[in-house]
């Protein structure tokens, strides 16, 4: 099983994922134009995403489609076009479609055809493609996903249409050696299975939609149908965008190719909806063509001039009898059991967001880091279900903050082995019991990052940071720090609270970030009202 | 005998009959055969040479693949091998199987047997009429020949319009095109794969059940098999129980007084002989080959697209950029006949055509075949011509272009395909110019048994005339 800690999720990693997510949001939007520009025109988005099922066999031939293999290592007589070869349809490929398909609420076809679809390419050795074009292997359908809204400074919820899921042929790969004016071919990817998940132009900016292809993953890497490594090609998006006046029908679209990272997703469509305003607010048109993304220049350009419009000469693929499905509930021993697929599938990622909610009454933005990383999410379970009483919130608070931020400081990496149940455990247990305070836990944490082999107990007794709790002791250190801050006191007792704050800092620096703060302010509030009295 | 034994008398033989340009390949005569006792042992084959074939080149006669070499057998080489058969060679066929006469071939025209000017007797007695060029008739002519020639026992061709059929008639040799989806199509390079199914080429209808007892059944590499039960031969066919259709529209324009003789006459035996023979309609007959040419020519459209010069085939010398490399390489390696197909298909399958061709040929495909569903409500074999002639002379043949050829060749042979019944051609009698003539017998989809059984009765009442070739004017060959 692959994690999502493998995946191009850069700004999901950060410490602050509000502060990471809206610096992500803001360079999209100076990519595209002024603001005021685009509030009069909104983005109409629809996505189409190819995702290569995850089997380990070709769709039709029994070449493996494992990545790592030598150029055209993994291609059969079938996957070359081998005169007189046949498909044969991999039944493991379609359980993994139809688990997809039910895992995104839609109506699965209890028959559907393969259709070619013709075109000359080099990397296309039979000179067509096998797909699914005239009836699918599912239809409708939807996805729902959380969306950060950096003005609002919380998630809103989006949904997007799922007009159907086919299943087709990936092709080969072509490398153009400029130099010696040749091409070369690899057909190692040519017969993978892949699946287009095509949606309705349901979303209206590059931040909805990454956040559908991020939620997109998490289901399918959930439901283990496709890896989606980008950066292997595994799950690829092609985004049509338009604009309009609020209110009015869109205009004419463009299609934005091949977009391999949710990153190059949120730029790329807001780079064009920008550039179509801008157009459009100068009284120029946009011209309906396909564009790539061009990382480097952030921006989209125009893709070398493909035919004006393609004629596919579509046929139904005359060696694959109709794929029928069982959709009853007496299971058929020949077909595929749909209903049995469907109890298979496991908690899908809204549902442990509302469970983590209503459970243990996490914030939207623990929930959503929790059910974004995987590894993270399973020691939280592991945290709550191994001892009474563990309290969620620090739980969650040192998973998806303290631990993060050391991996994203590149200290440490989620697979370490010391970052399991009892090491993670002991510390939350510190805190709760509070035996240590939030600085102290950092400091805890970035020793065993650090390869301190003791357990956080041992750390805590042997770098003497035990939390201080001895009331006297605090009551010393606040007098202290009153008698030798006469400015500070003065200025509190004028009214300005926030110098109460300052003292606190005071005592905190002063015994090492040791004492209870909690504890600490009860009494320096005493002390400085004693101090009035005076 | 060995099986070097047969295998040497058949390499003589092919040698013998090497005018007739039936083989484009042969065995090696000291090629190693493994002991086999199976079903063919001592079996020579003979294989239309788009079976792809690991001990050969497979050319499909056509320059694209004139030194292809496939790499692994088709399912019915294997299966043939299998059983002990011995592949004698690979046999001329039109280009990718496309005509009627084998004669659009890279390695030019086979001739038929019968007429030609190798010395034979006809059923032990001398021939009376002057040697004529006659066409062995297409597009599995090859093969056709090989067997009636005596070279090997069985022949395989490809039967998609009635390509195994109609040189069987011609040759006067049993052609026997089992049910769509009972053979496996691994390894036989596509004409048009909704139709296509590997044809079986004897001198008897226990030889052409013997083979299709080897050959039949599911094959993982063909998704579109089924397992099927062996045919069985009754050895004593209760003909008063047979219900036999003689369909009134398979007596077409063009229709040899001779043949529709000999159809008379069979007709006038079964029911003679018990069985109940009556007239029926089978209306969409004439709208079959309209439709067959428009779904052949899209299906081979498609089918072609893969031979780009990249992988295997023709490259040509010349191309600065891929796609002038596409154009060159294939108008250089496709004949005349292929490319005109090729632009035919393509045009039925643009977009604004779909509805108009392809889509409405597929609806007629499906009234042709509820023709023969209600035939077989009532009947159990339809008795009808194969070809419309004997074998016509290349000169004949020659003054009609390839579609006309088709049109007129496959009129009686060709709706079989669109339903997937099984149909065989069996040989009757003799023409006044002493050659073939044959009639087709088609019954349920599945019912070999019935098929062959009645073939077979037919075939043993006829006692059509065996041509045997002969040394020098006088001497006999050795029968194999």
């Amino acid at each position: 099983m692959v994690t999502l800690s493998k995946l191009s999720f850069t700004f999901v990693r950060c410490p602050s994922f509000i502060r990471n997510y809206a610096a992500i949001h803001n360079q999209g939007r100076d990519l595209a134009c002024t603001k005021n520009k685009t509030s009069e025109w909104e983005g109409v988005v629809g996505l189409e995403v190819h995702a290569q099922i995850n089997s380990v066999s070709k769709l039709f031939s029994g070449a493996s489609t494992f990545f790592g293999s030598n150029v055209n290592g993994n291609v059969s007589l079938f996957d070359a076009a081998a005169p007189g070869t046949l498909p044969v349809l991999n039944k493991k490929a379609v359980e993994l479609g139809l688990v997809t398909a039910l895992a995104l609420t839609c109506n699965i076809n209890p028959v559907s055809f393969f259709d070619r679809k013709h075109y000359f390419y080099s990397d296309l050795p039979a000179g067509y493609q096998i797909t699914q074009q005239r009836c699918p292997l599912a239809v409708g359908g939807s996805i729902e996903f959380p969306v950060w809204a950096p003005s609002k400074n919380k998630f809103y919820s989006r949904k997007s249409k799922l007009k159907q899921i086919q299943l087709e042929q990936d092709s080969g790969k072509s490398l153009h050696d400029d130099y010696l004016n040749r091409s070369l071919i690899d057909l190692n990817r040519a017969g993978i299975p892949l699946m287009e998940l095509v949606f309705e132009p349901d979303l209206s900016d590059g931040e909805e939609a990454a956040a559908l292809v991020k939620e997109l993953c998490l289901i399918l890497t959930r439901i283990q149908t496709c890896t989606c490594r980008m950066e292997e090609g595994a799950l690829r998006v092609d985004a049509n965008i338009s604009i309009r006046r609020k209110g009015e029908p869109h205009g004419t679209r463009t299609e934005v190719k091949n977009l391999g990272s949710i990153r190059a997703v949120a730029n790329a469509v807001d780079f064009e909806i920008g550039r179509q305003v801008n157009k459009l607010s100068n009284g120029g048109s946009v011209e309906n063509e396909t564009r790539g993304w061009d990382a480097t220049s952030s921006q989209t350009v125009p893709m070398r001039d493909k035919e004006v419009k393609m004629d596919y000469r579509f046929m139904s693929e005359p060696n694959l009898p109709p794929l029928r499905v069982s959709m009853s509930r007496q299971p058929h021993n020949l077909l595929i059991d749909v209903a049995s697929l469907k109890n298979s599938l496991p908690e899908l990622p809204n549902t442990t967001r509302d469970r983590l909610m209503n459970e243990y009454g996490l914030s939207q933005i623990f929930t959503n880091n929790l059910v974004n990383e995987e590894i993270l999410l399973a020691l939280f379970t592991k945290l709550i279900n191994s001892k009474e009483g563990r309290d969620p919130k620090i739980s969650a608070q040192i998973l998806t903050i303290e631990l993060m931020t050391l991996v994203n400081k590149k200290v440490t990496s989620l697979d370490y082995f010391r970052w399991d149940r009892d090491t993670i455990g002991e510390v939350v247990d510190l805190l709760q019991d509070n035996r240590i305070n939030l600085a102290t836990a950092q400091t805890v944490m970035a020793e065993i990052a650090n390869a301190n082999m003791d357990t956080p107990n041992e750390i805590v007794t042997k770098l003497g940071l035990a939390q201080i709790s001895d009331t006297e002791f605090i009551e010393n250190l606040c007098r202290q720090v009153v008698e030798s801050n006469p400015f500070l006191v003065k200025q509190y007792s004028n009214g300005k609270n926030k110098m109460f704050n300052a003292l606190l800092g005071l005592i905190a620096r002063q015994s090492g970030n040791r004492v209870n703060m909690k504890l600490a302010a009860q009494i320096m509030k005493n002390v400085l009202s004693k101090n009035a009295a005076k | 005998m060995s099986q070097n034994q047969v295998l040497t008398s058949s390499l003589k033989r092919a040698r013998l009959i090497a005018r007739l340009n039936a083989f484009i390949s042969l065995a090696e005569p000291n090629m190693a055969i493994p002991t086999n006792d199976g079903r063919l042992s001592g079996t020579t084959v003979a294989v239309k040479d788009n079976f792809c074939t690991t001990d050969f080149k497979t050319t499909c006669a056509s320059k694209m693949l004139s030194d292809y070499k496939p790499g692994y057998d088709a399912t019915v080489v294997r299966k043939l091998k299998d059983e002990g058969a011995v592949i004698l060679g690979k046999t001329n066929l039109d280009e990718f199987a496309m005509g009627s006469g084998t004669v659009d071939s890279l390695y030019g025209p086979t001739k038929n047997v019968w007429g030609s000017t190798l010395p034979y007797r006809i059923g032990g007695k001398s021939r009376k009429k002057k040697p004529s060029w006659r066409i062995s008739g297409g597009s599995s002519g090859g093969s056709a020949v090989a067997v009636a020639s005596g070279c090997c026992r069985i022949g395989l061709g490809s039967d998609t319009g009635g390509s195994t059929r109609n040189p069987a008639s011609y040759c006067g040799v049993v052609g026997f095109k089992p049910t769509y989806s009972s053979v496996s199509r691994h390894g036989l390079i596509p004409l048009v794969n909704s139709m296509d199914v590997p044809g079986i080429i004897s001198r008897t209808v226990e030889d052409a059940a013997l083979t299709f007892n080897v050959l039949c059944g599911l094959d993982v590499y063909d998704s579109t098999t089924v397992n099927v039960s062996p045919a069985k031969l009754s050895e004593n066919l209760n003909l008063s129980s047979l219900k036999v259709g003689i369909p009134r529209e398979y007596h077409c324009k063009g229709l040899s007084p001779e043949v529709l003789a000999i159809w008379k006459s069979t007709a006038l035996l079964l029911q003679e002989a018990g069985a109940r023979v009556s007239q029926v309609s089978m209306p969409h007959t004439s709208a079959s080959i309209a439709c067959y040419s428009v779904l052949n020519q899209c299906e081979v459209a498609s089918n072609m697209a893969r031979f780009d010069g990249l992988r295997y085939g023709h490259r040509s010398k010349q191309g600065k950029s891929t796609e002038e490399l596409y154009a060159l390489s294939r108008s250089e390696g496709f004949g005349l006949v292929v490319r005109g197909r090729i632009l035919a298909g393509n045009f039925f399958l643009l977009l604004r055509n779909y509805d108009r061709y392809y889509g409405k040929a597929m609806k007629v495909r499906r009234l042709i075949c509820e023709d023969f569903k209600k035939v077989w409500q009532d009947y159990d074999v339809l008795l009808t011509p194969t070809t419309l002639s004997d074998a016509p002379t290349l000169e004949e043949f020659s003054r009609l272009d390839n579609r006309e050829q088709c049109v007129m060749n496959d009129y009686c042979t060709q709706p079989a395909n669109m339903s997937g019944c099984p149909a065989v051609s069996i040989p009757i009698a003799l023409s006044k110019n002493e050659l073939p003539l044959s009639l087709q017998l088609m019954s349920r989809n599945y019912d070999e048994s019935t098929l062959l059984s009645v073939a077979r009765w037919i075939e043993k009442q006829v006692s059509f005339p065996q041509l045997e070739l002969l040394q020098d004017e006088n001497t006999s060959v050795d029968k194999l």
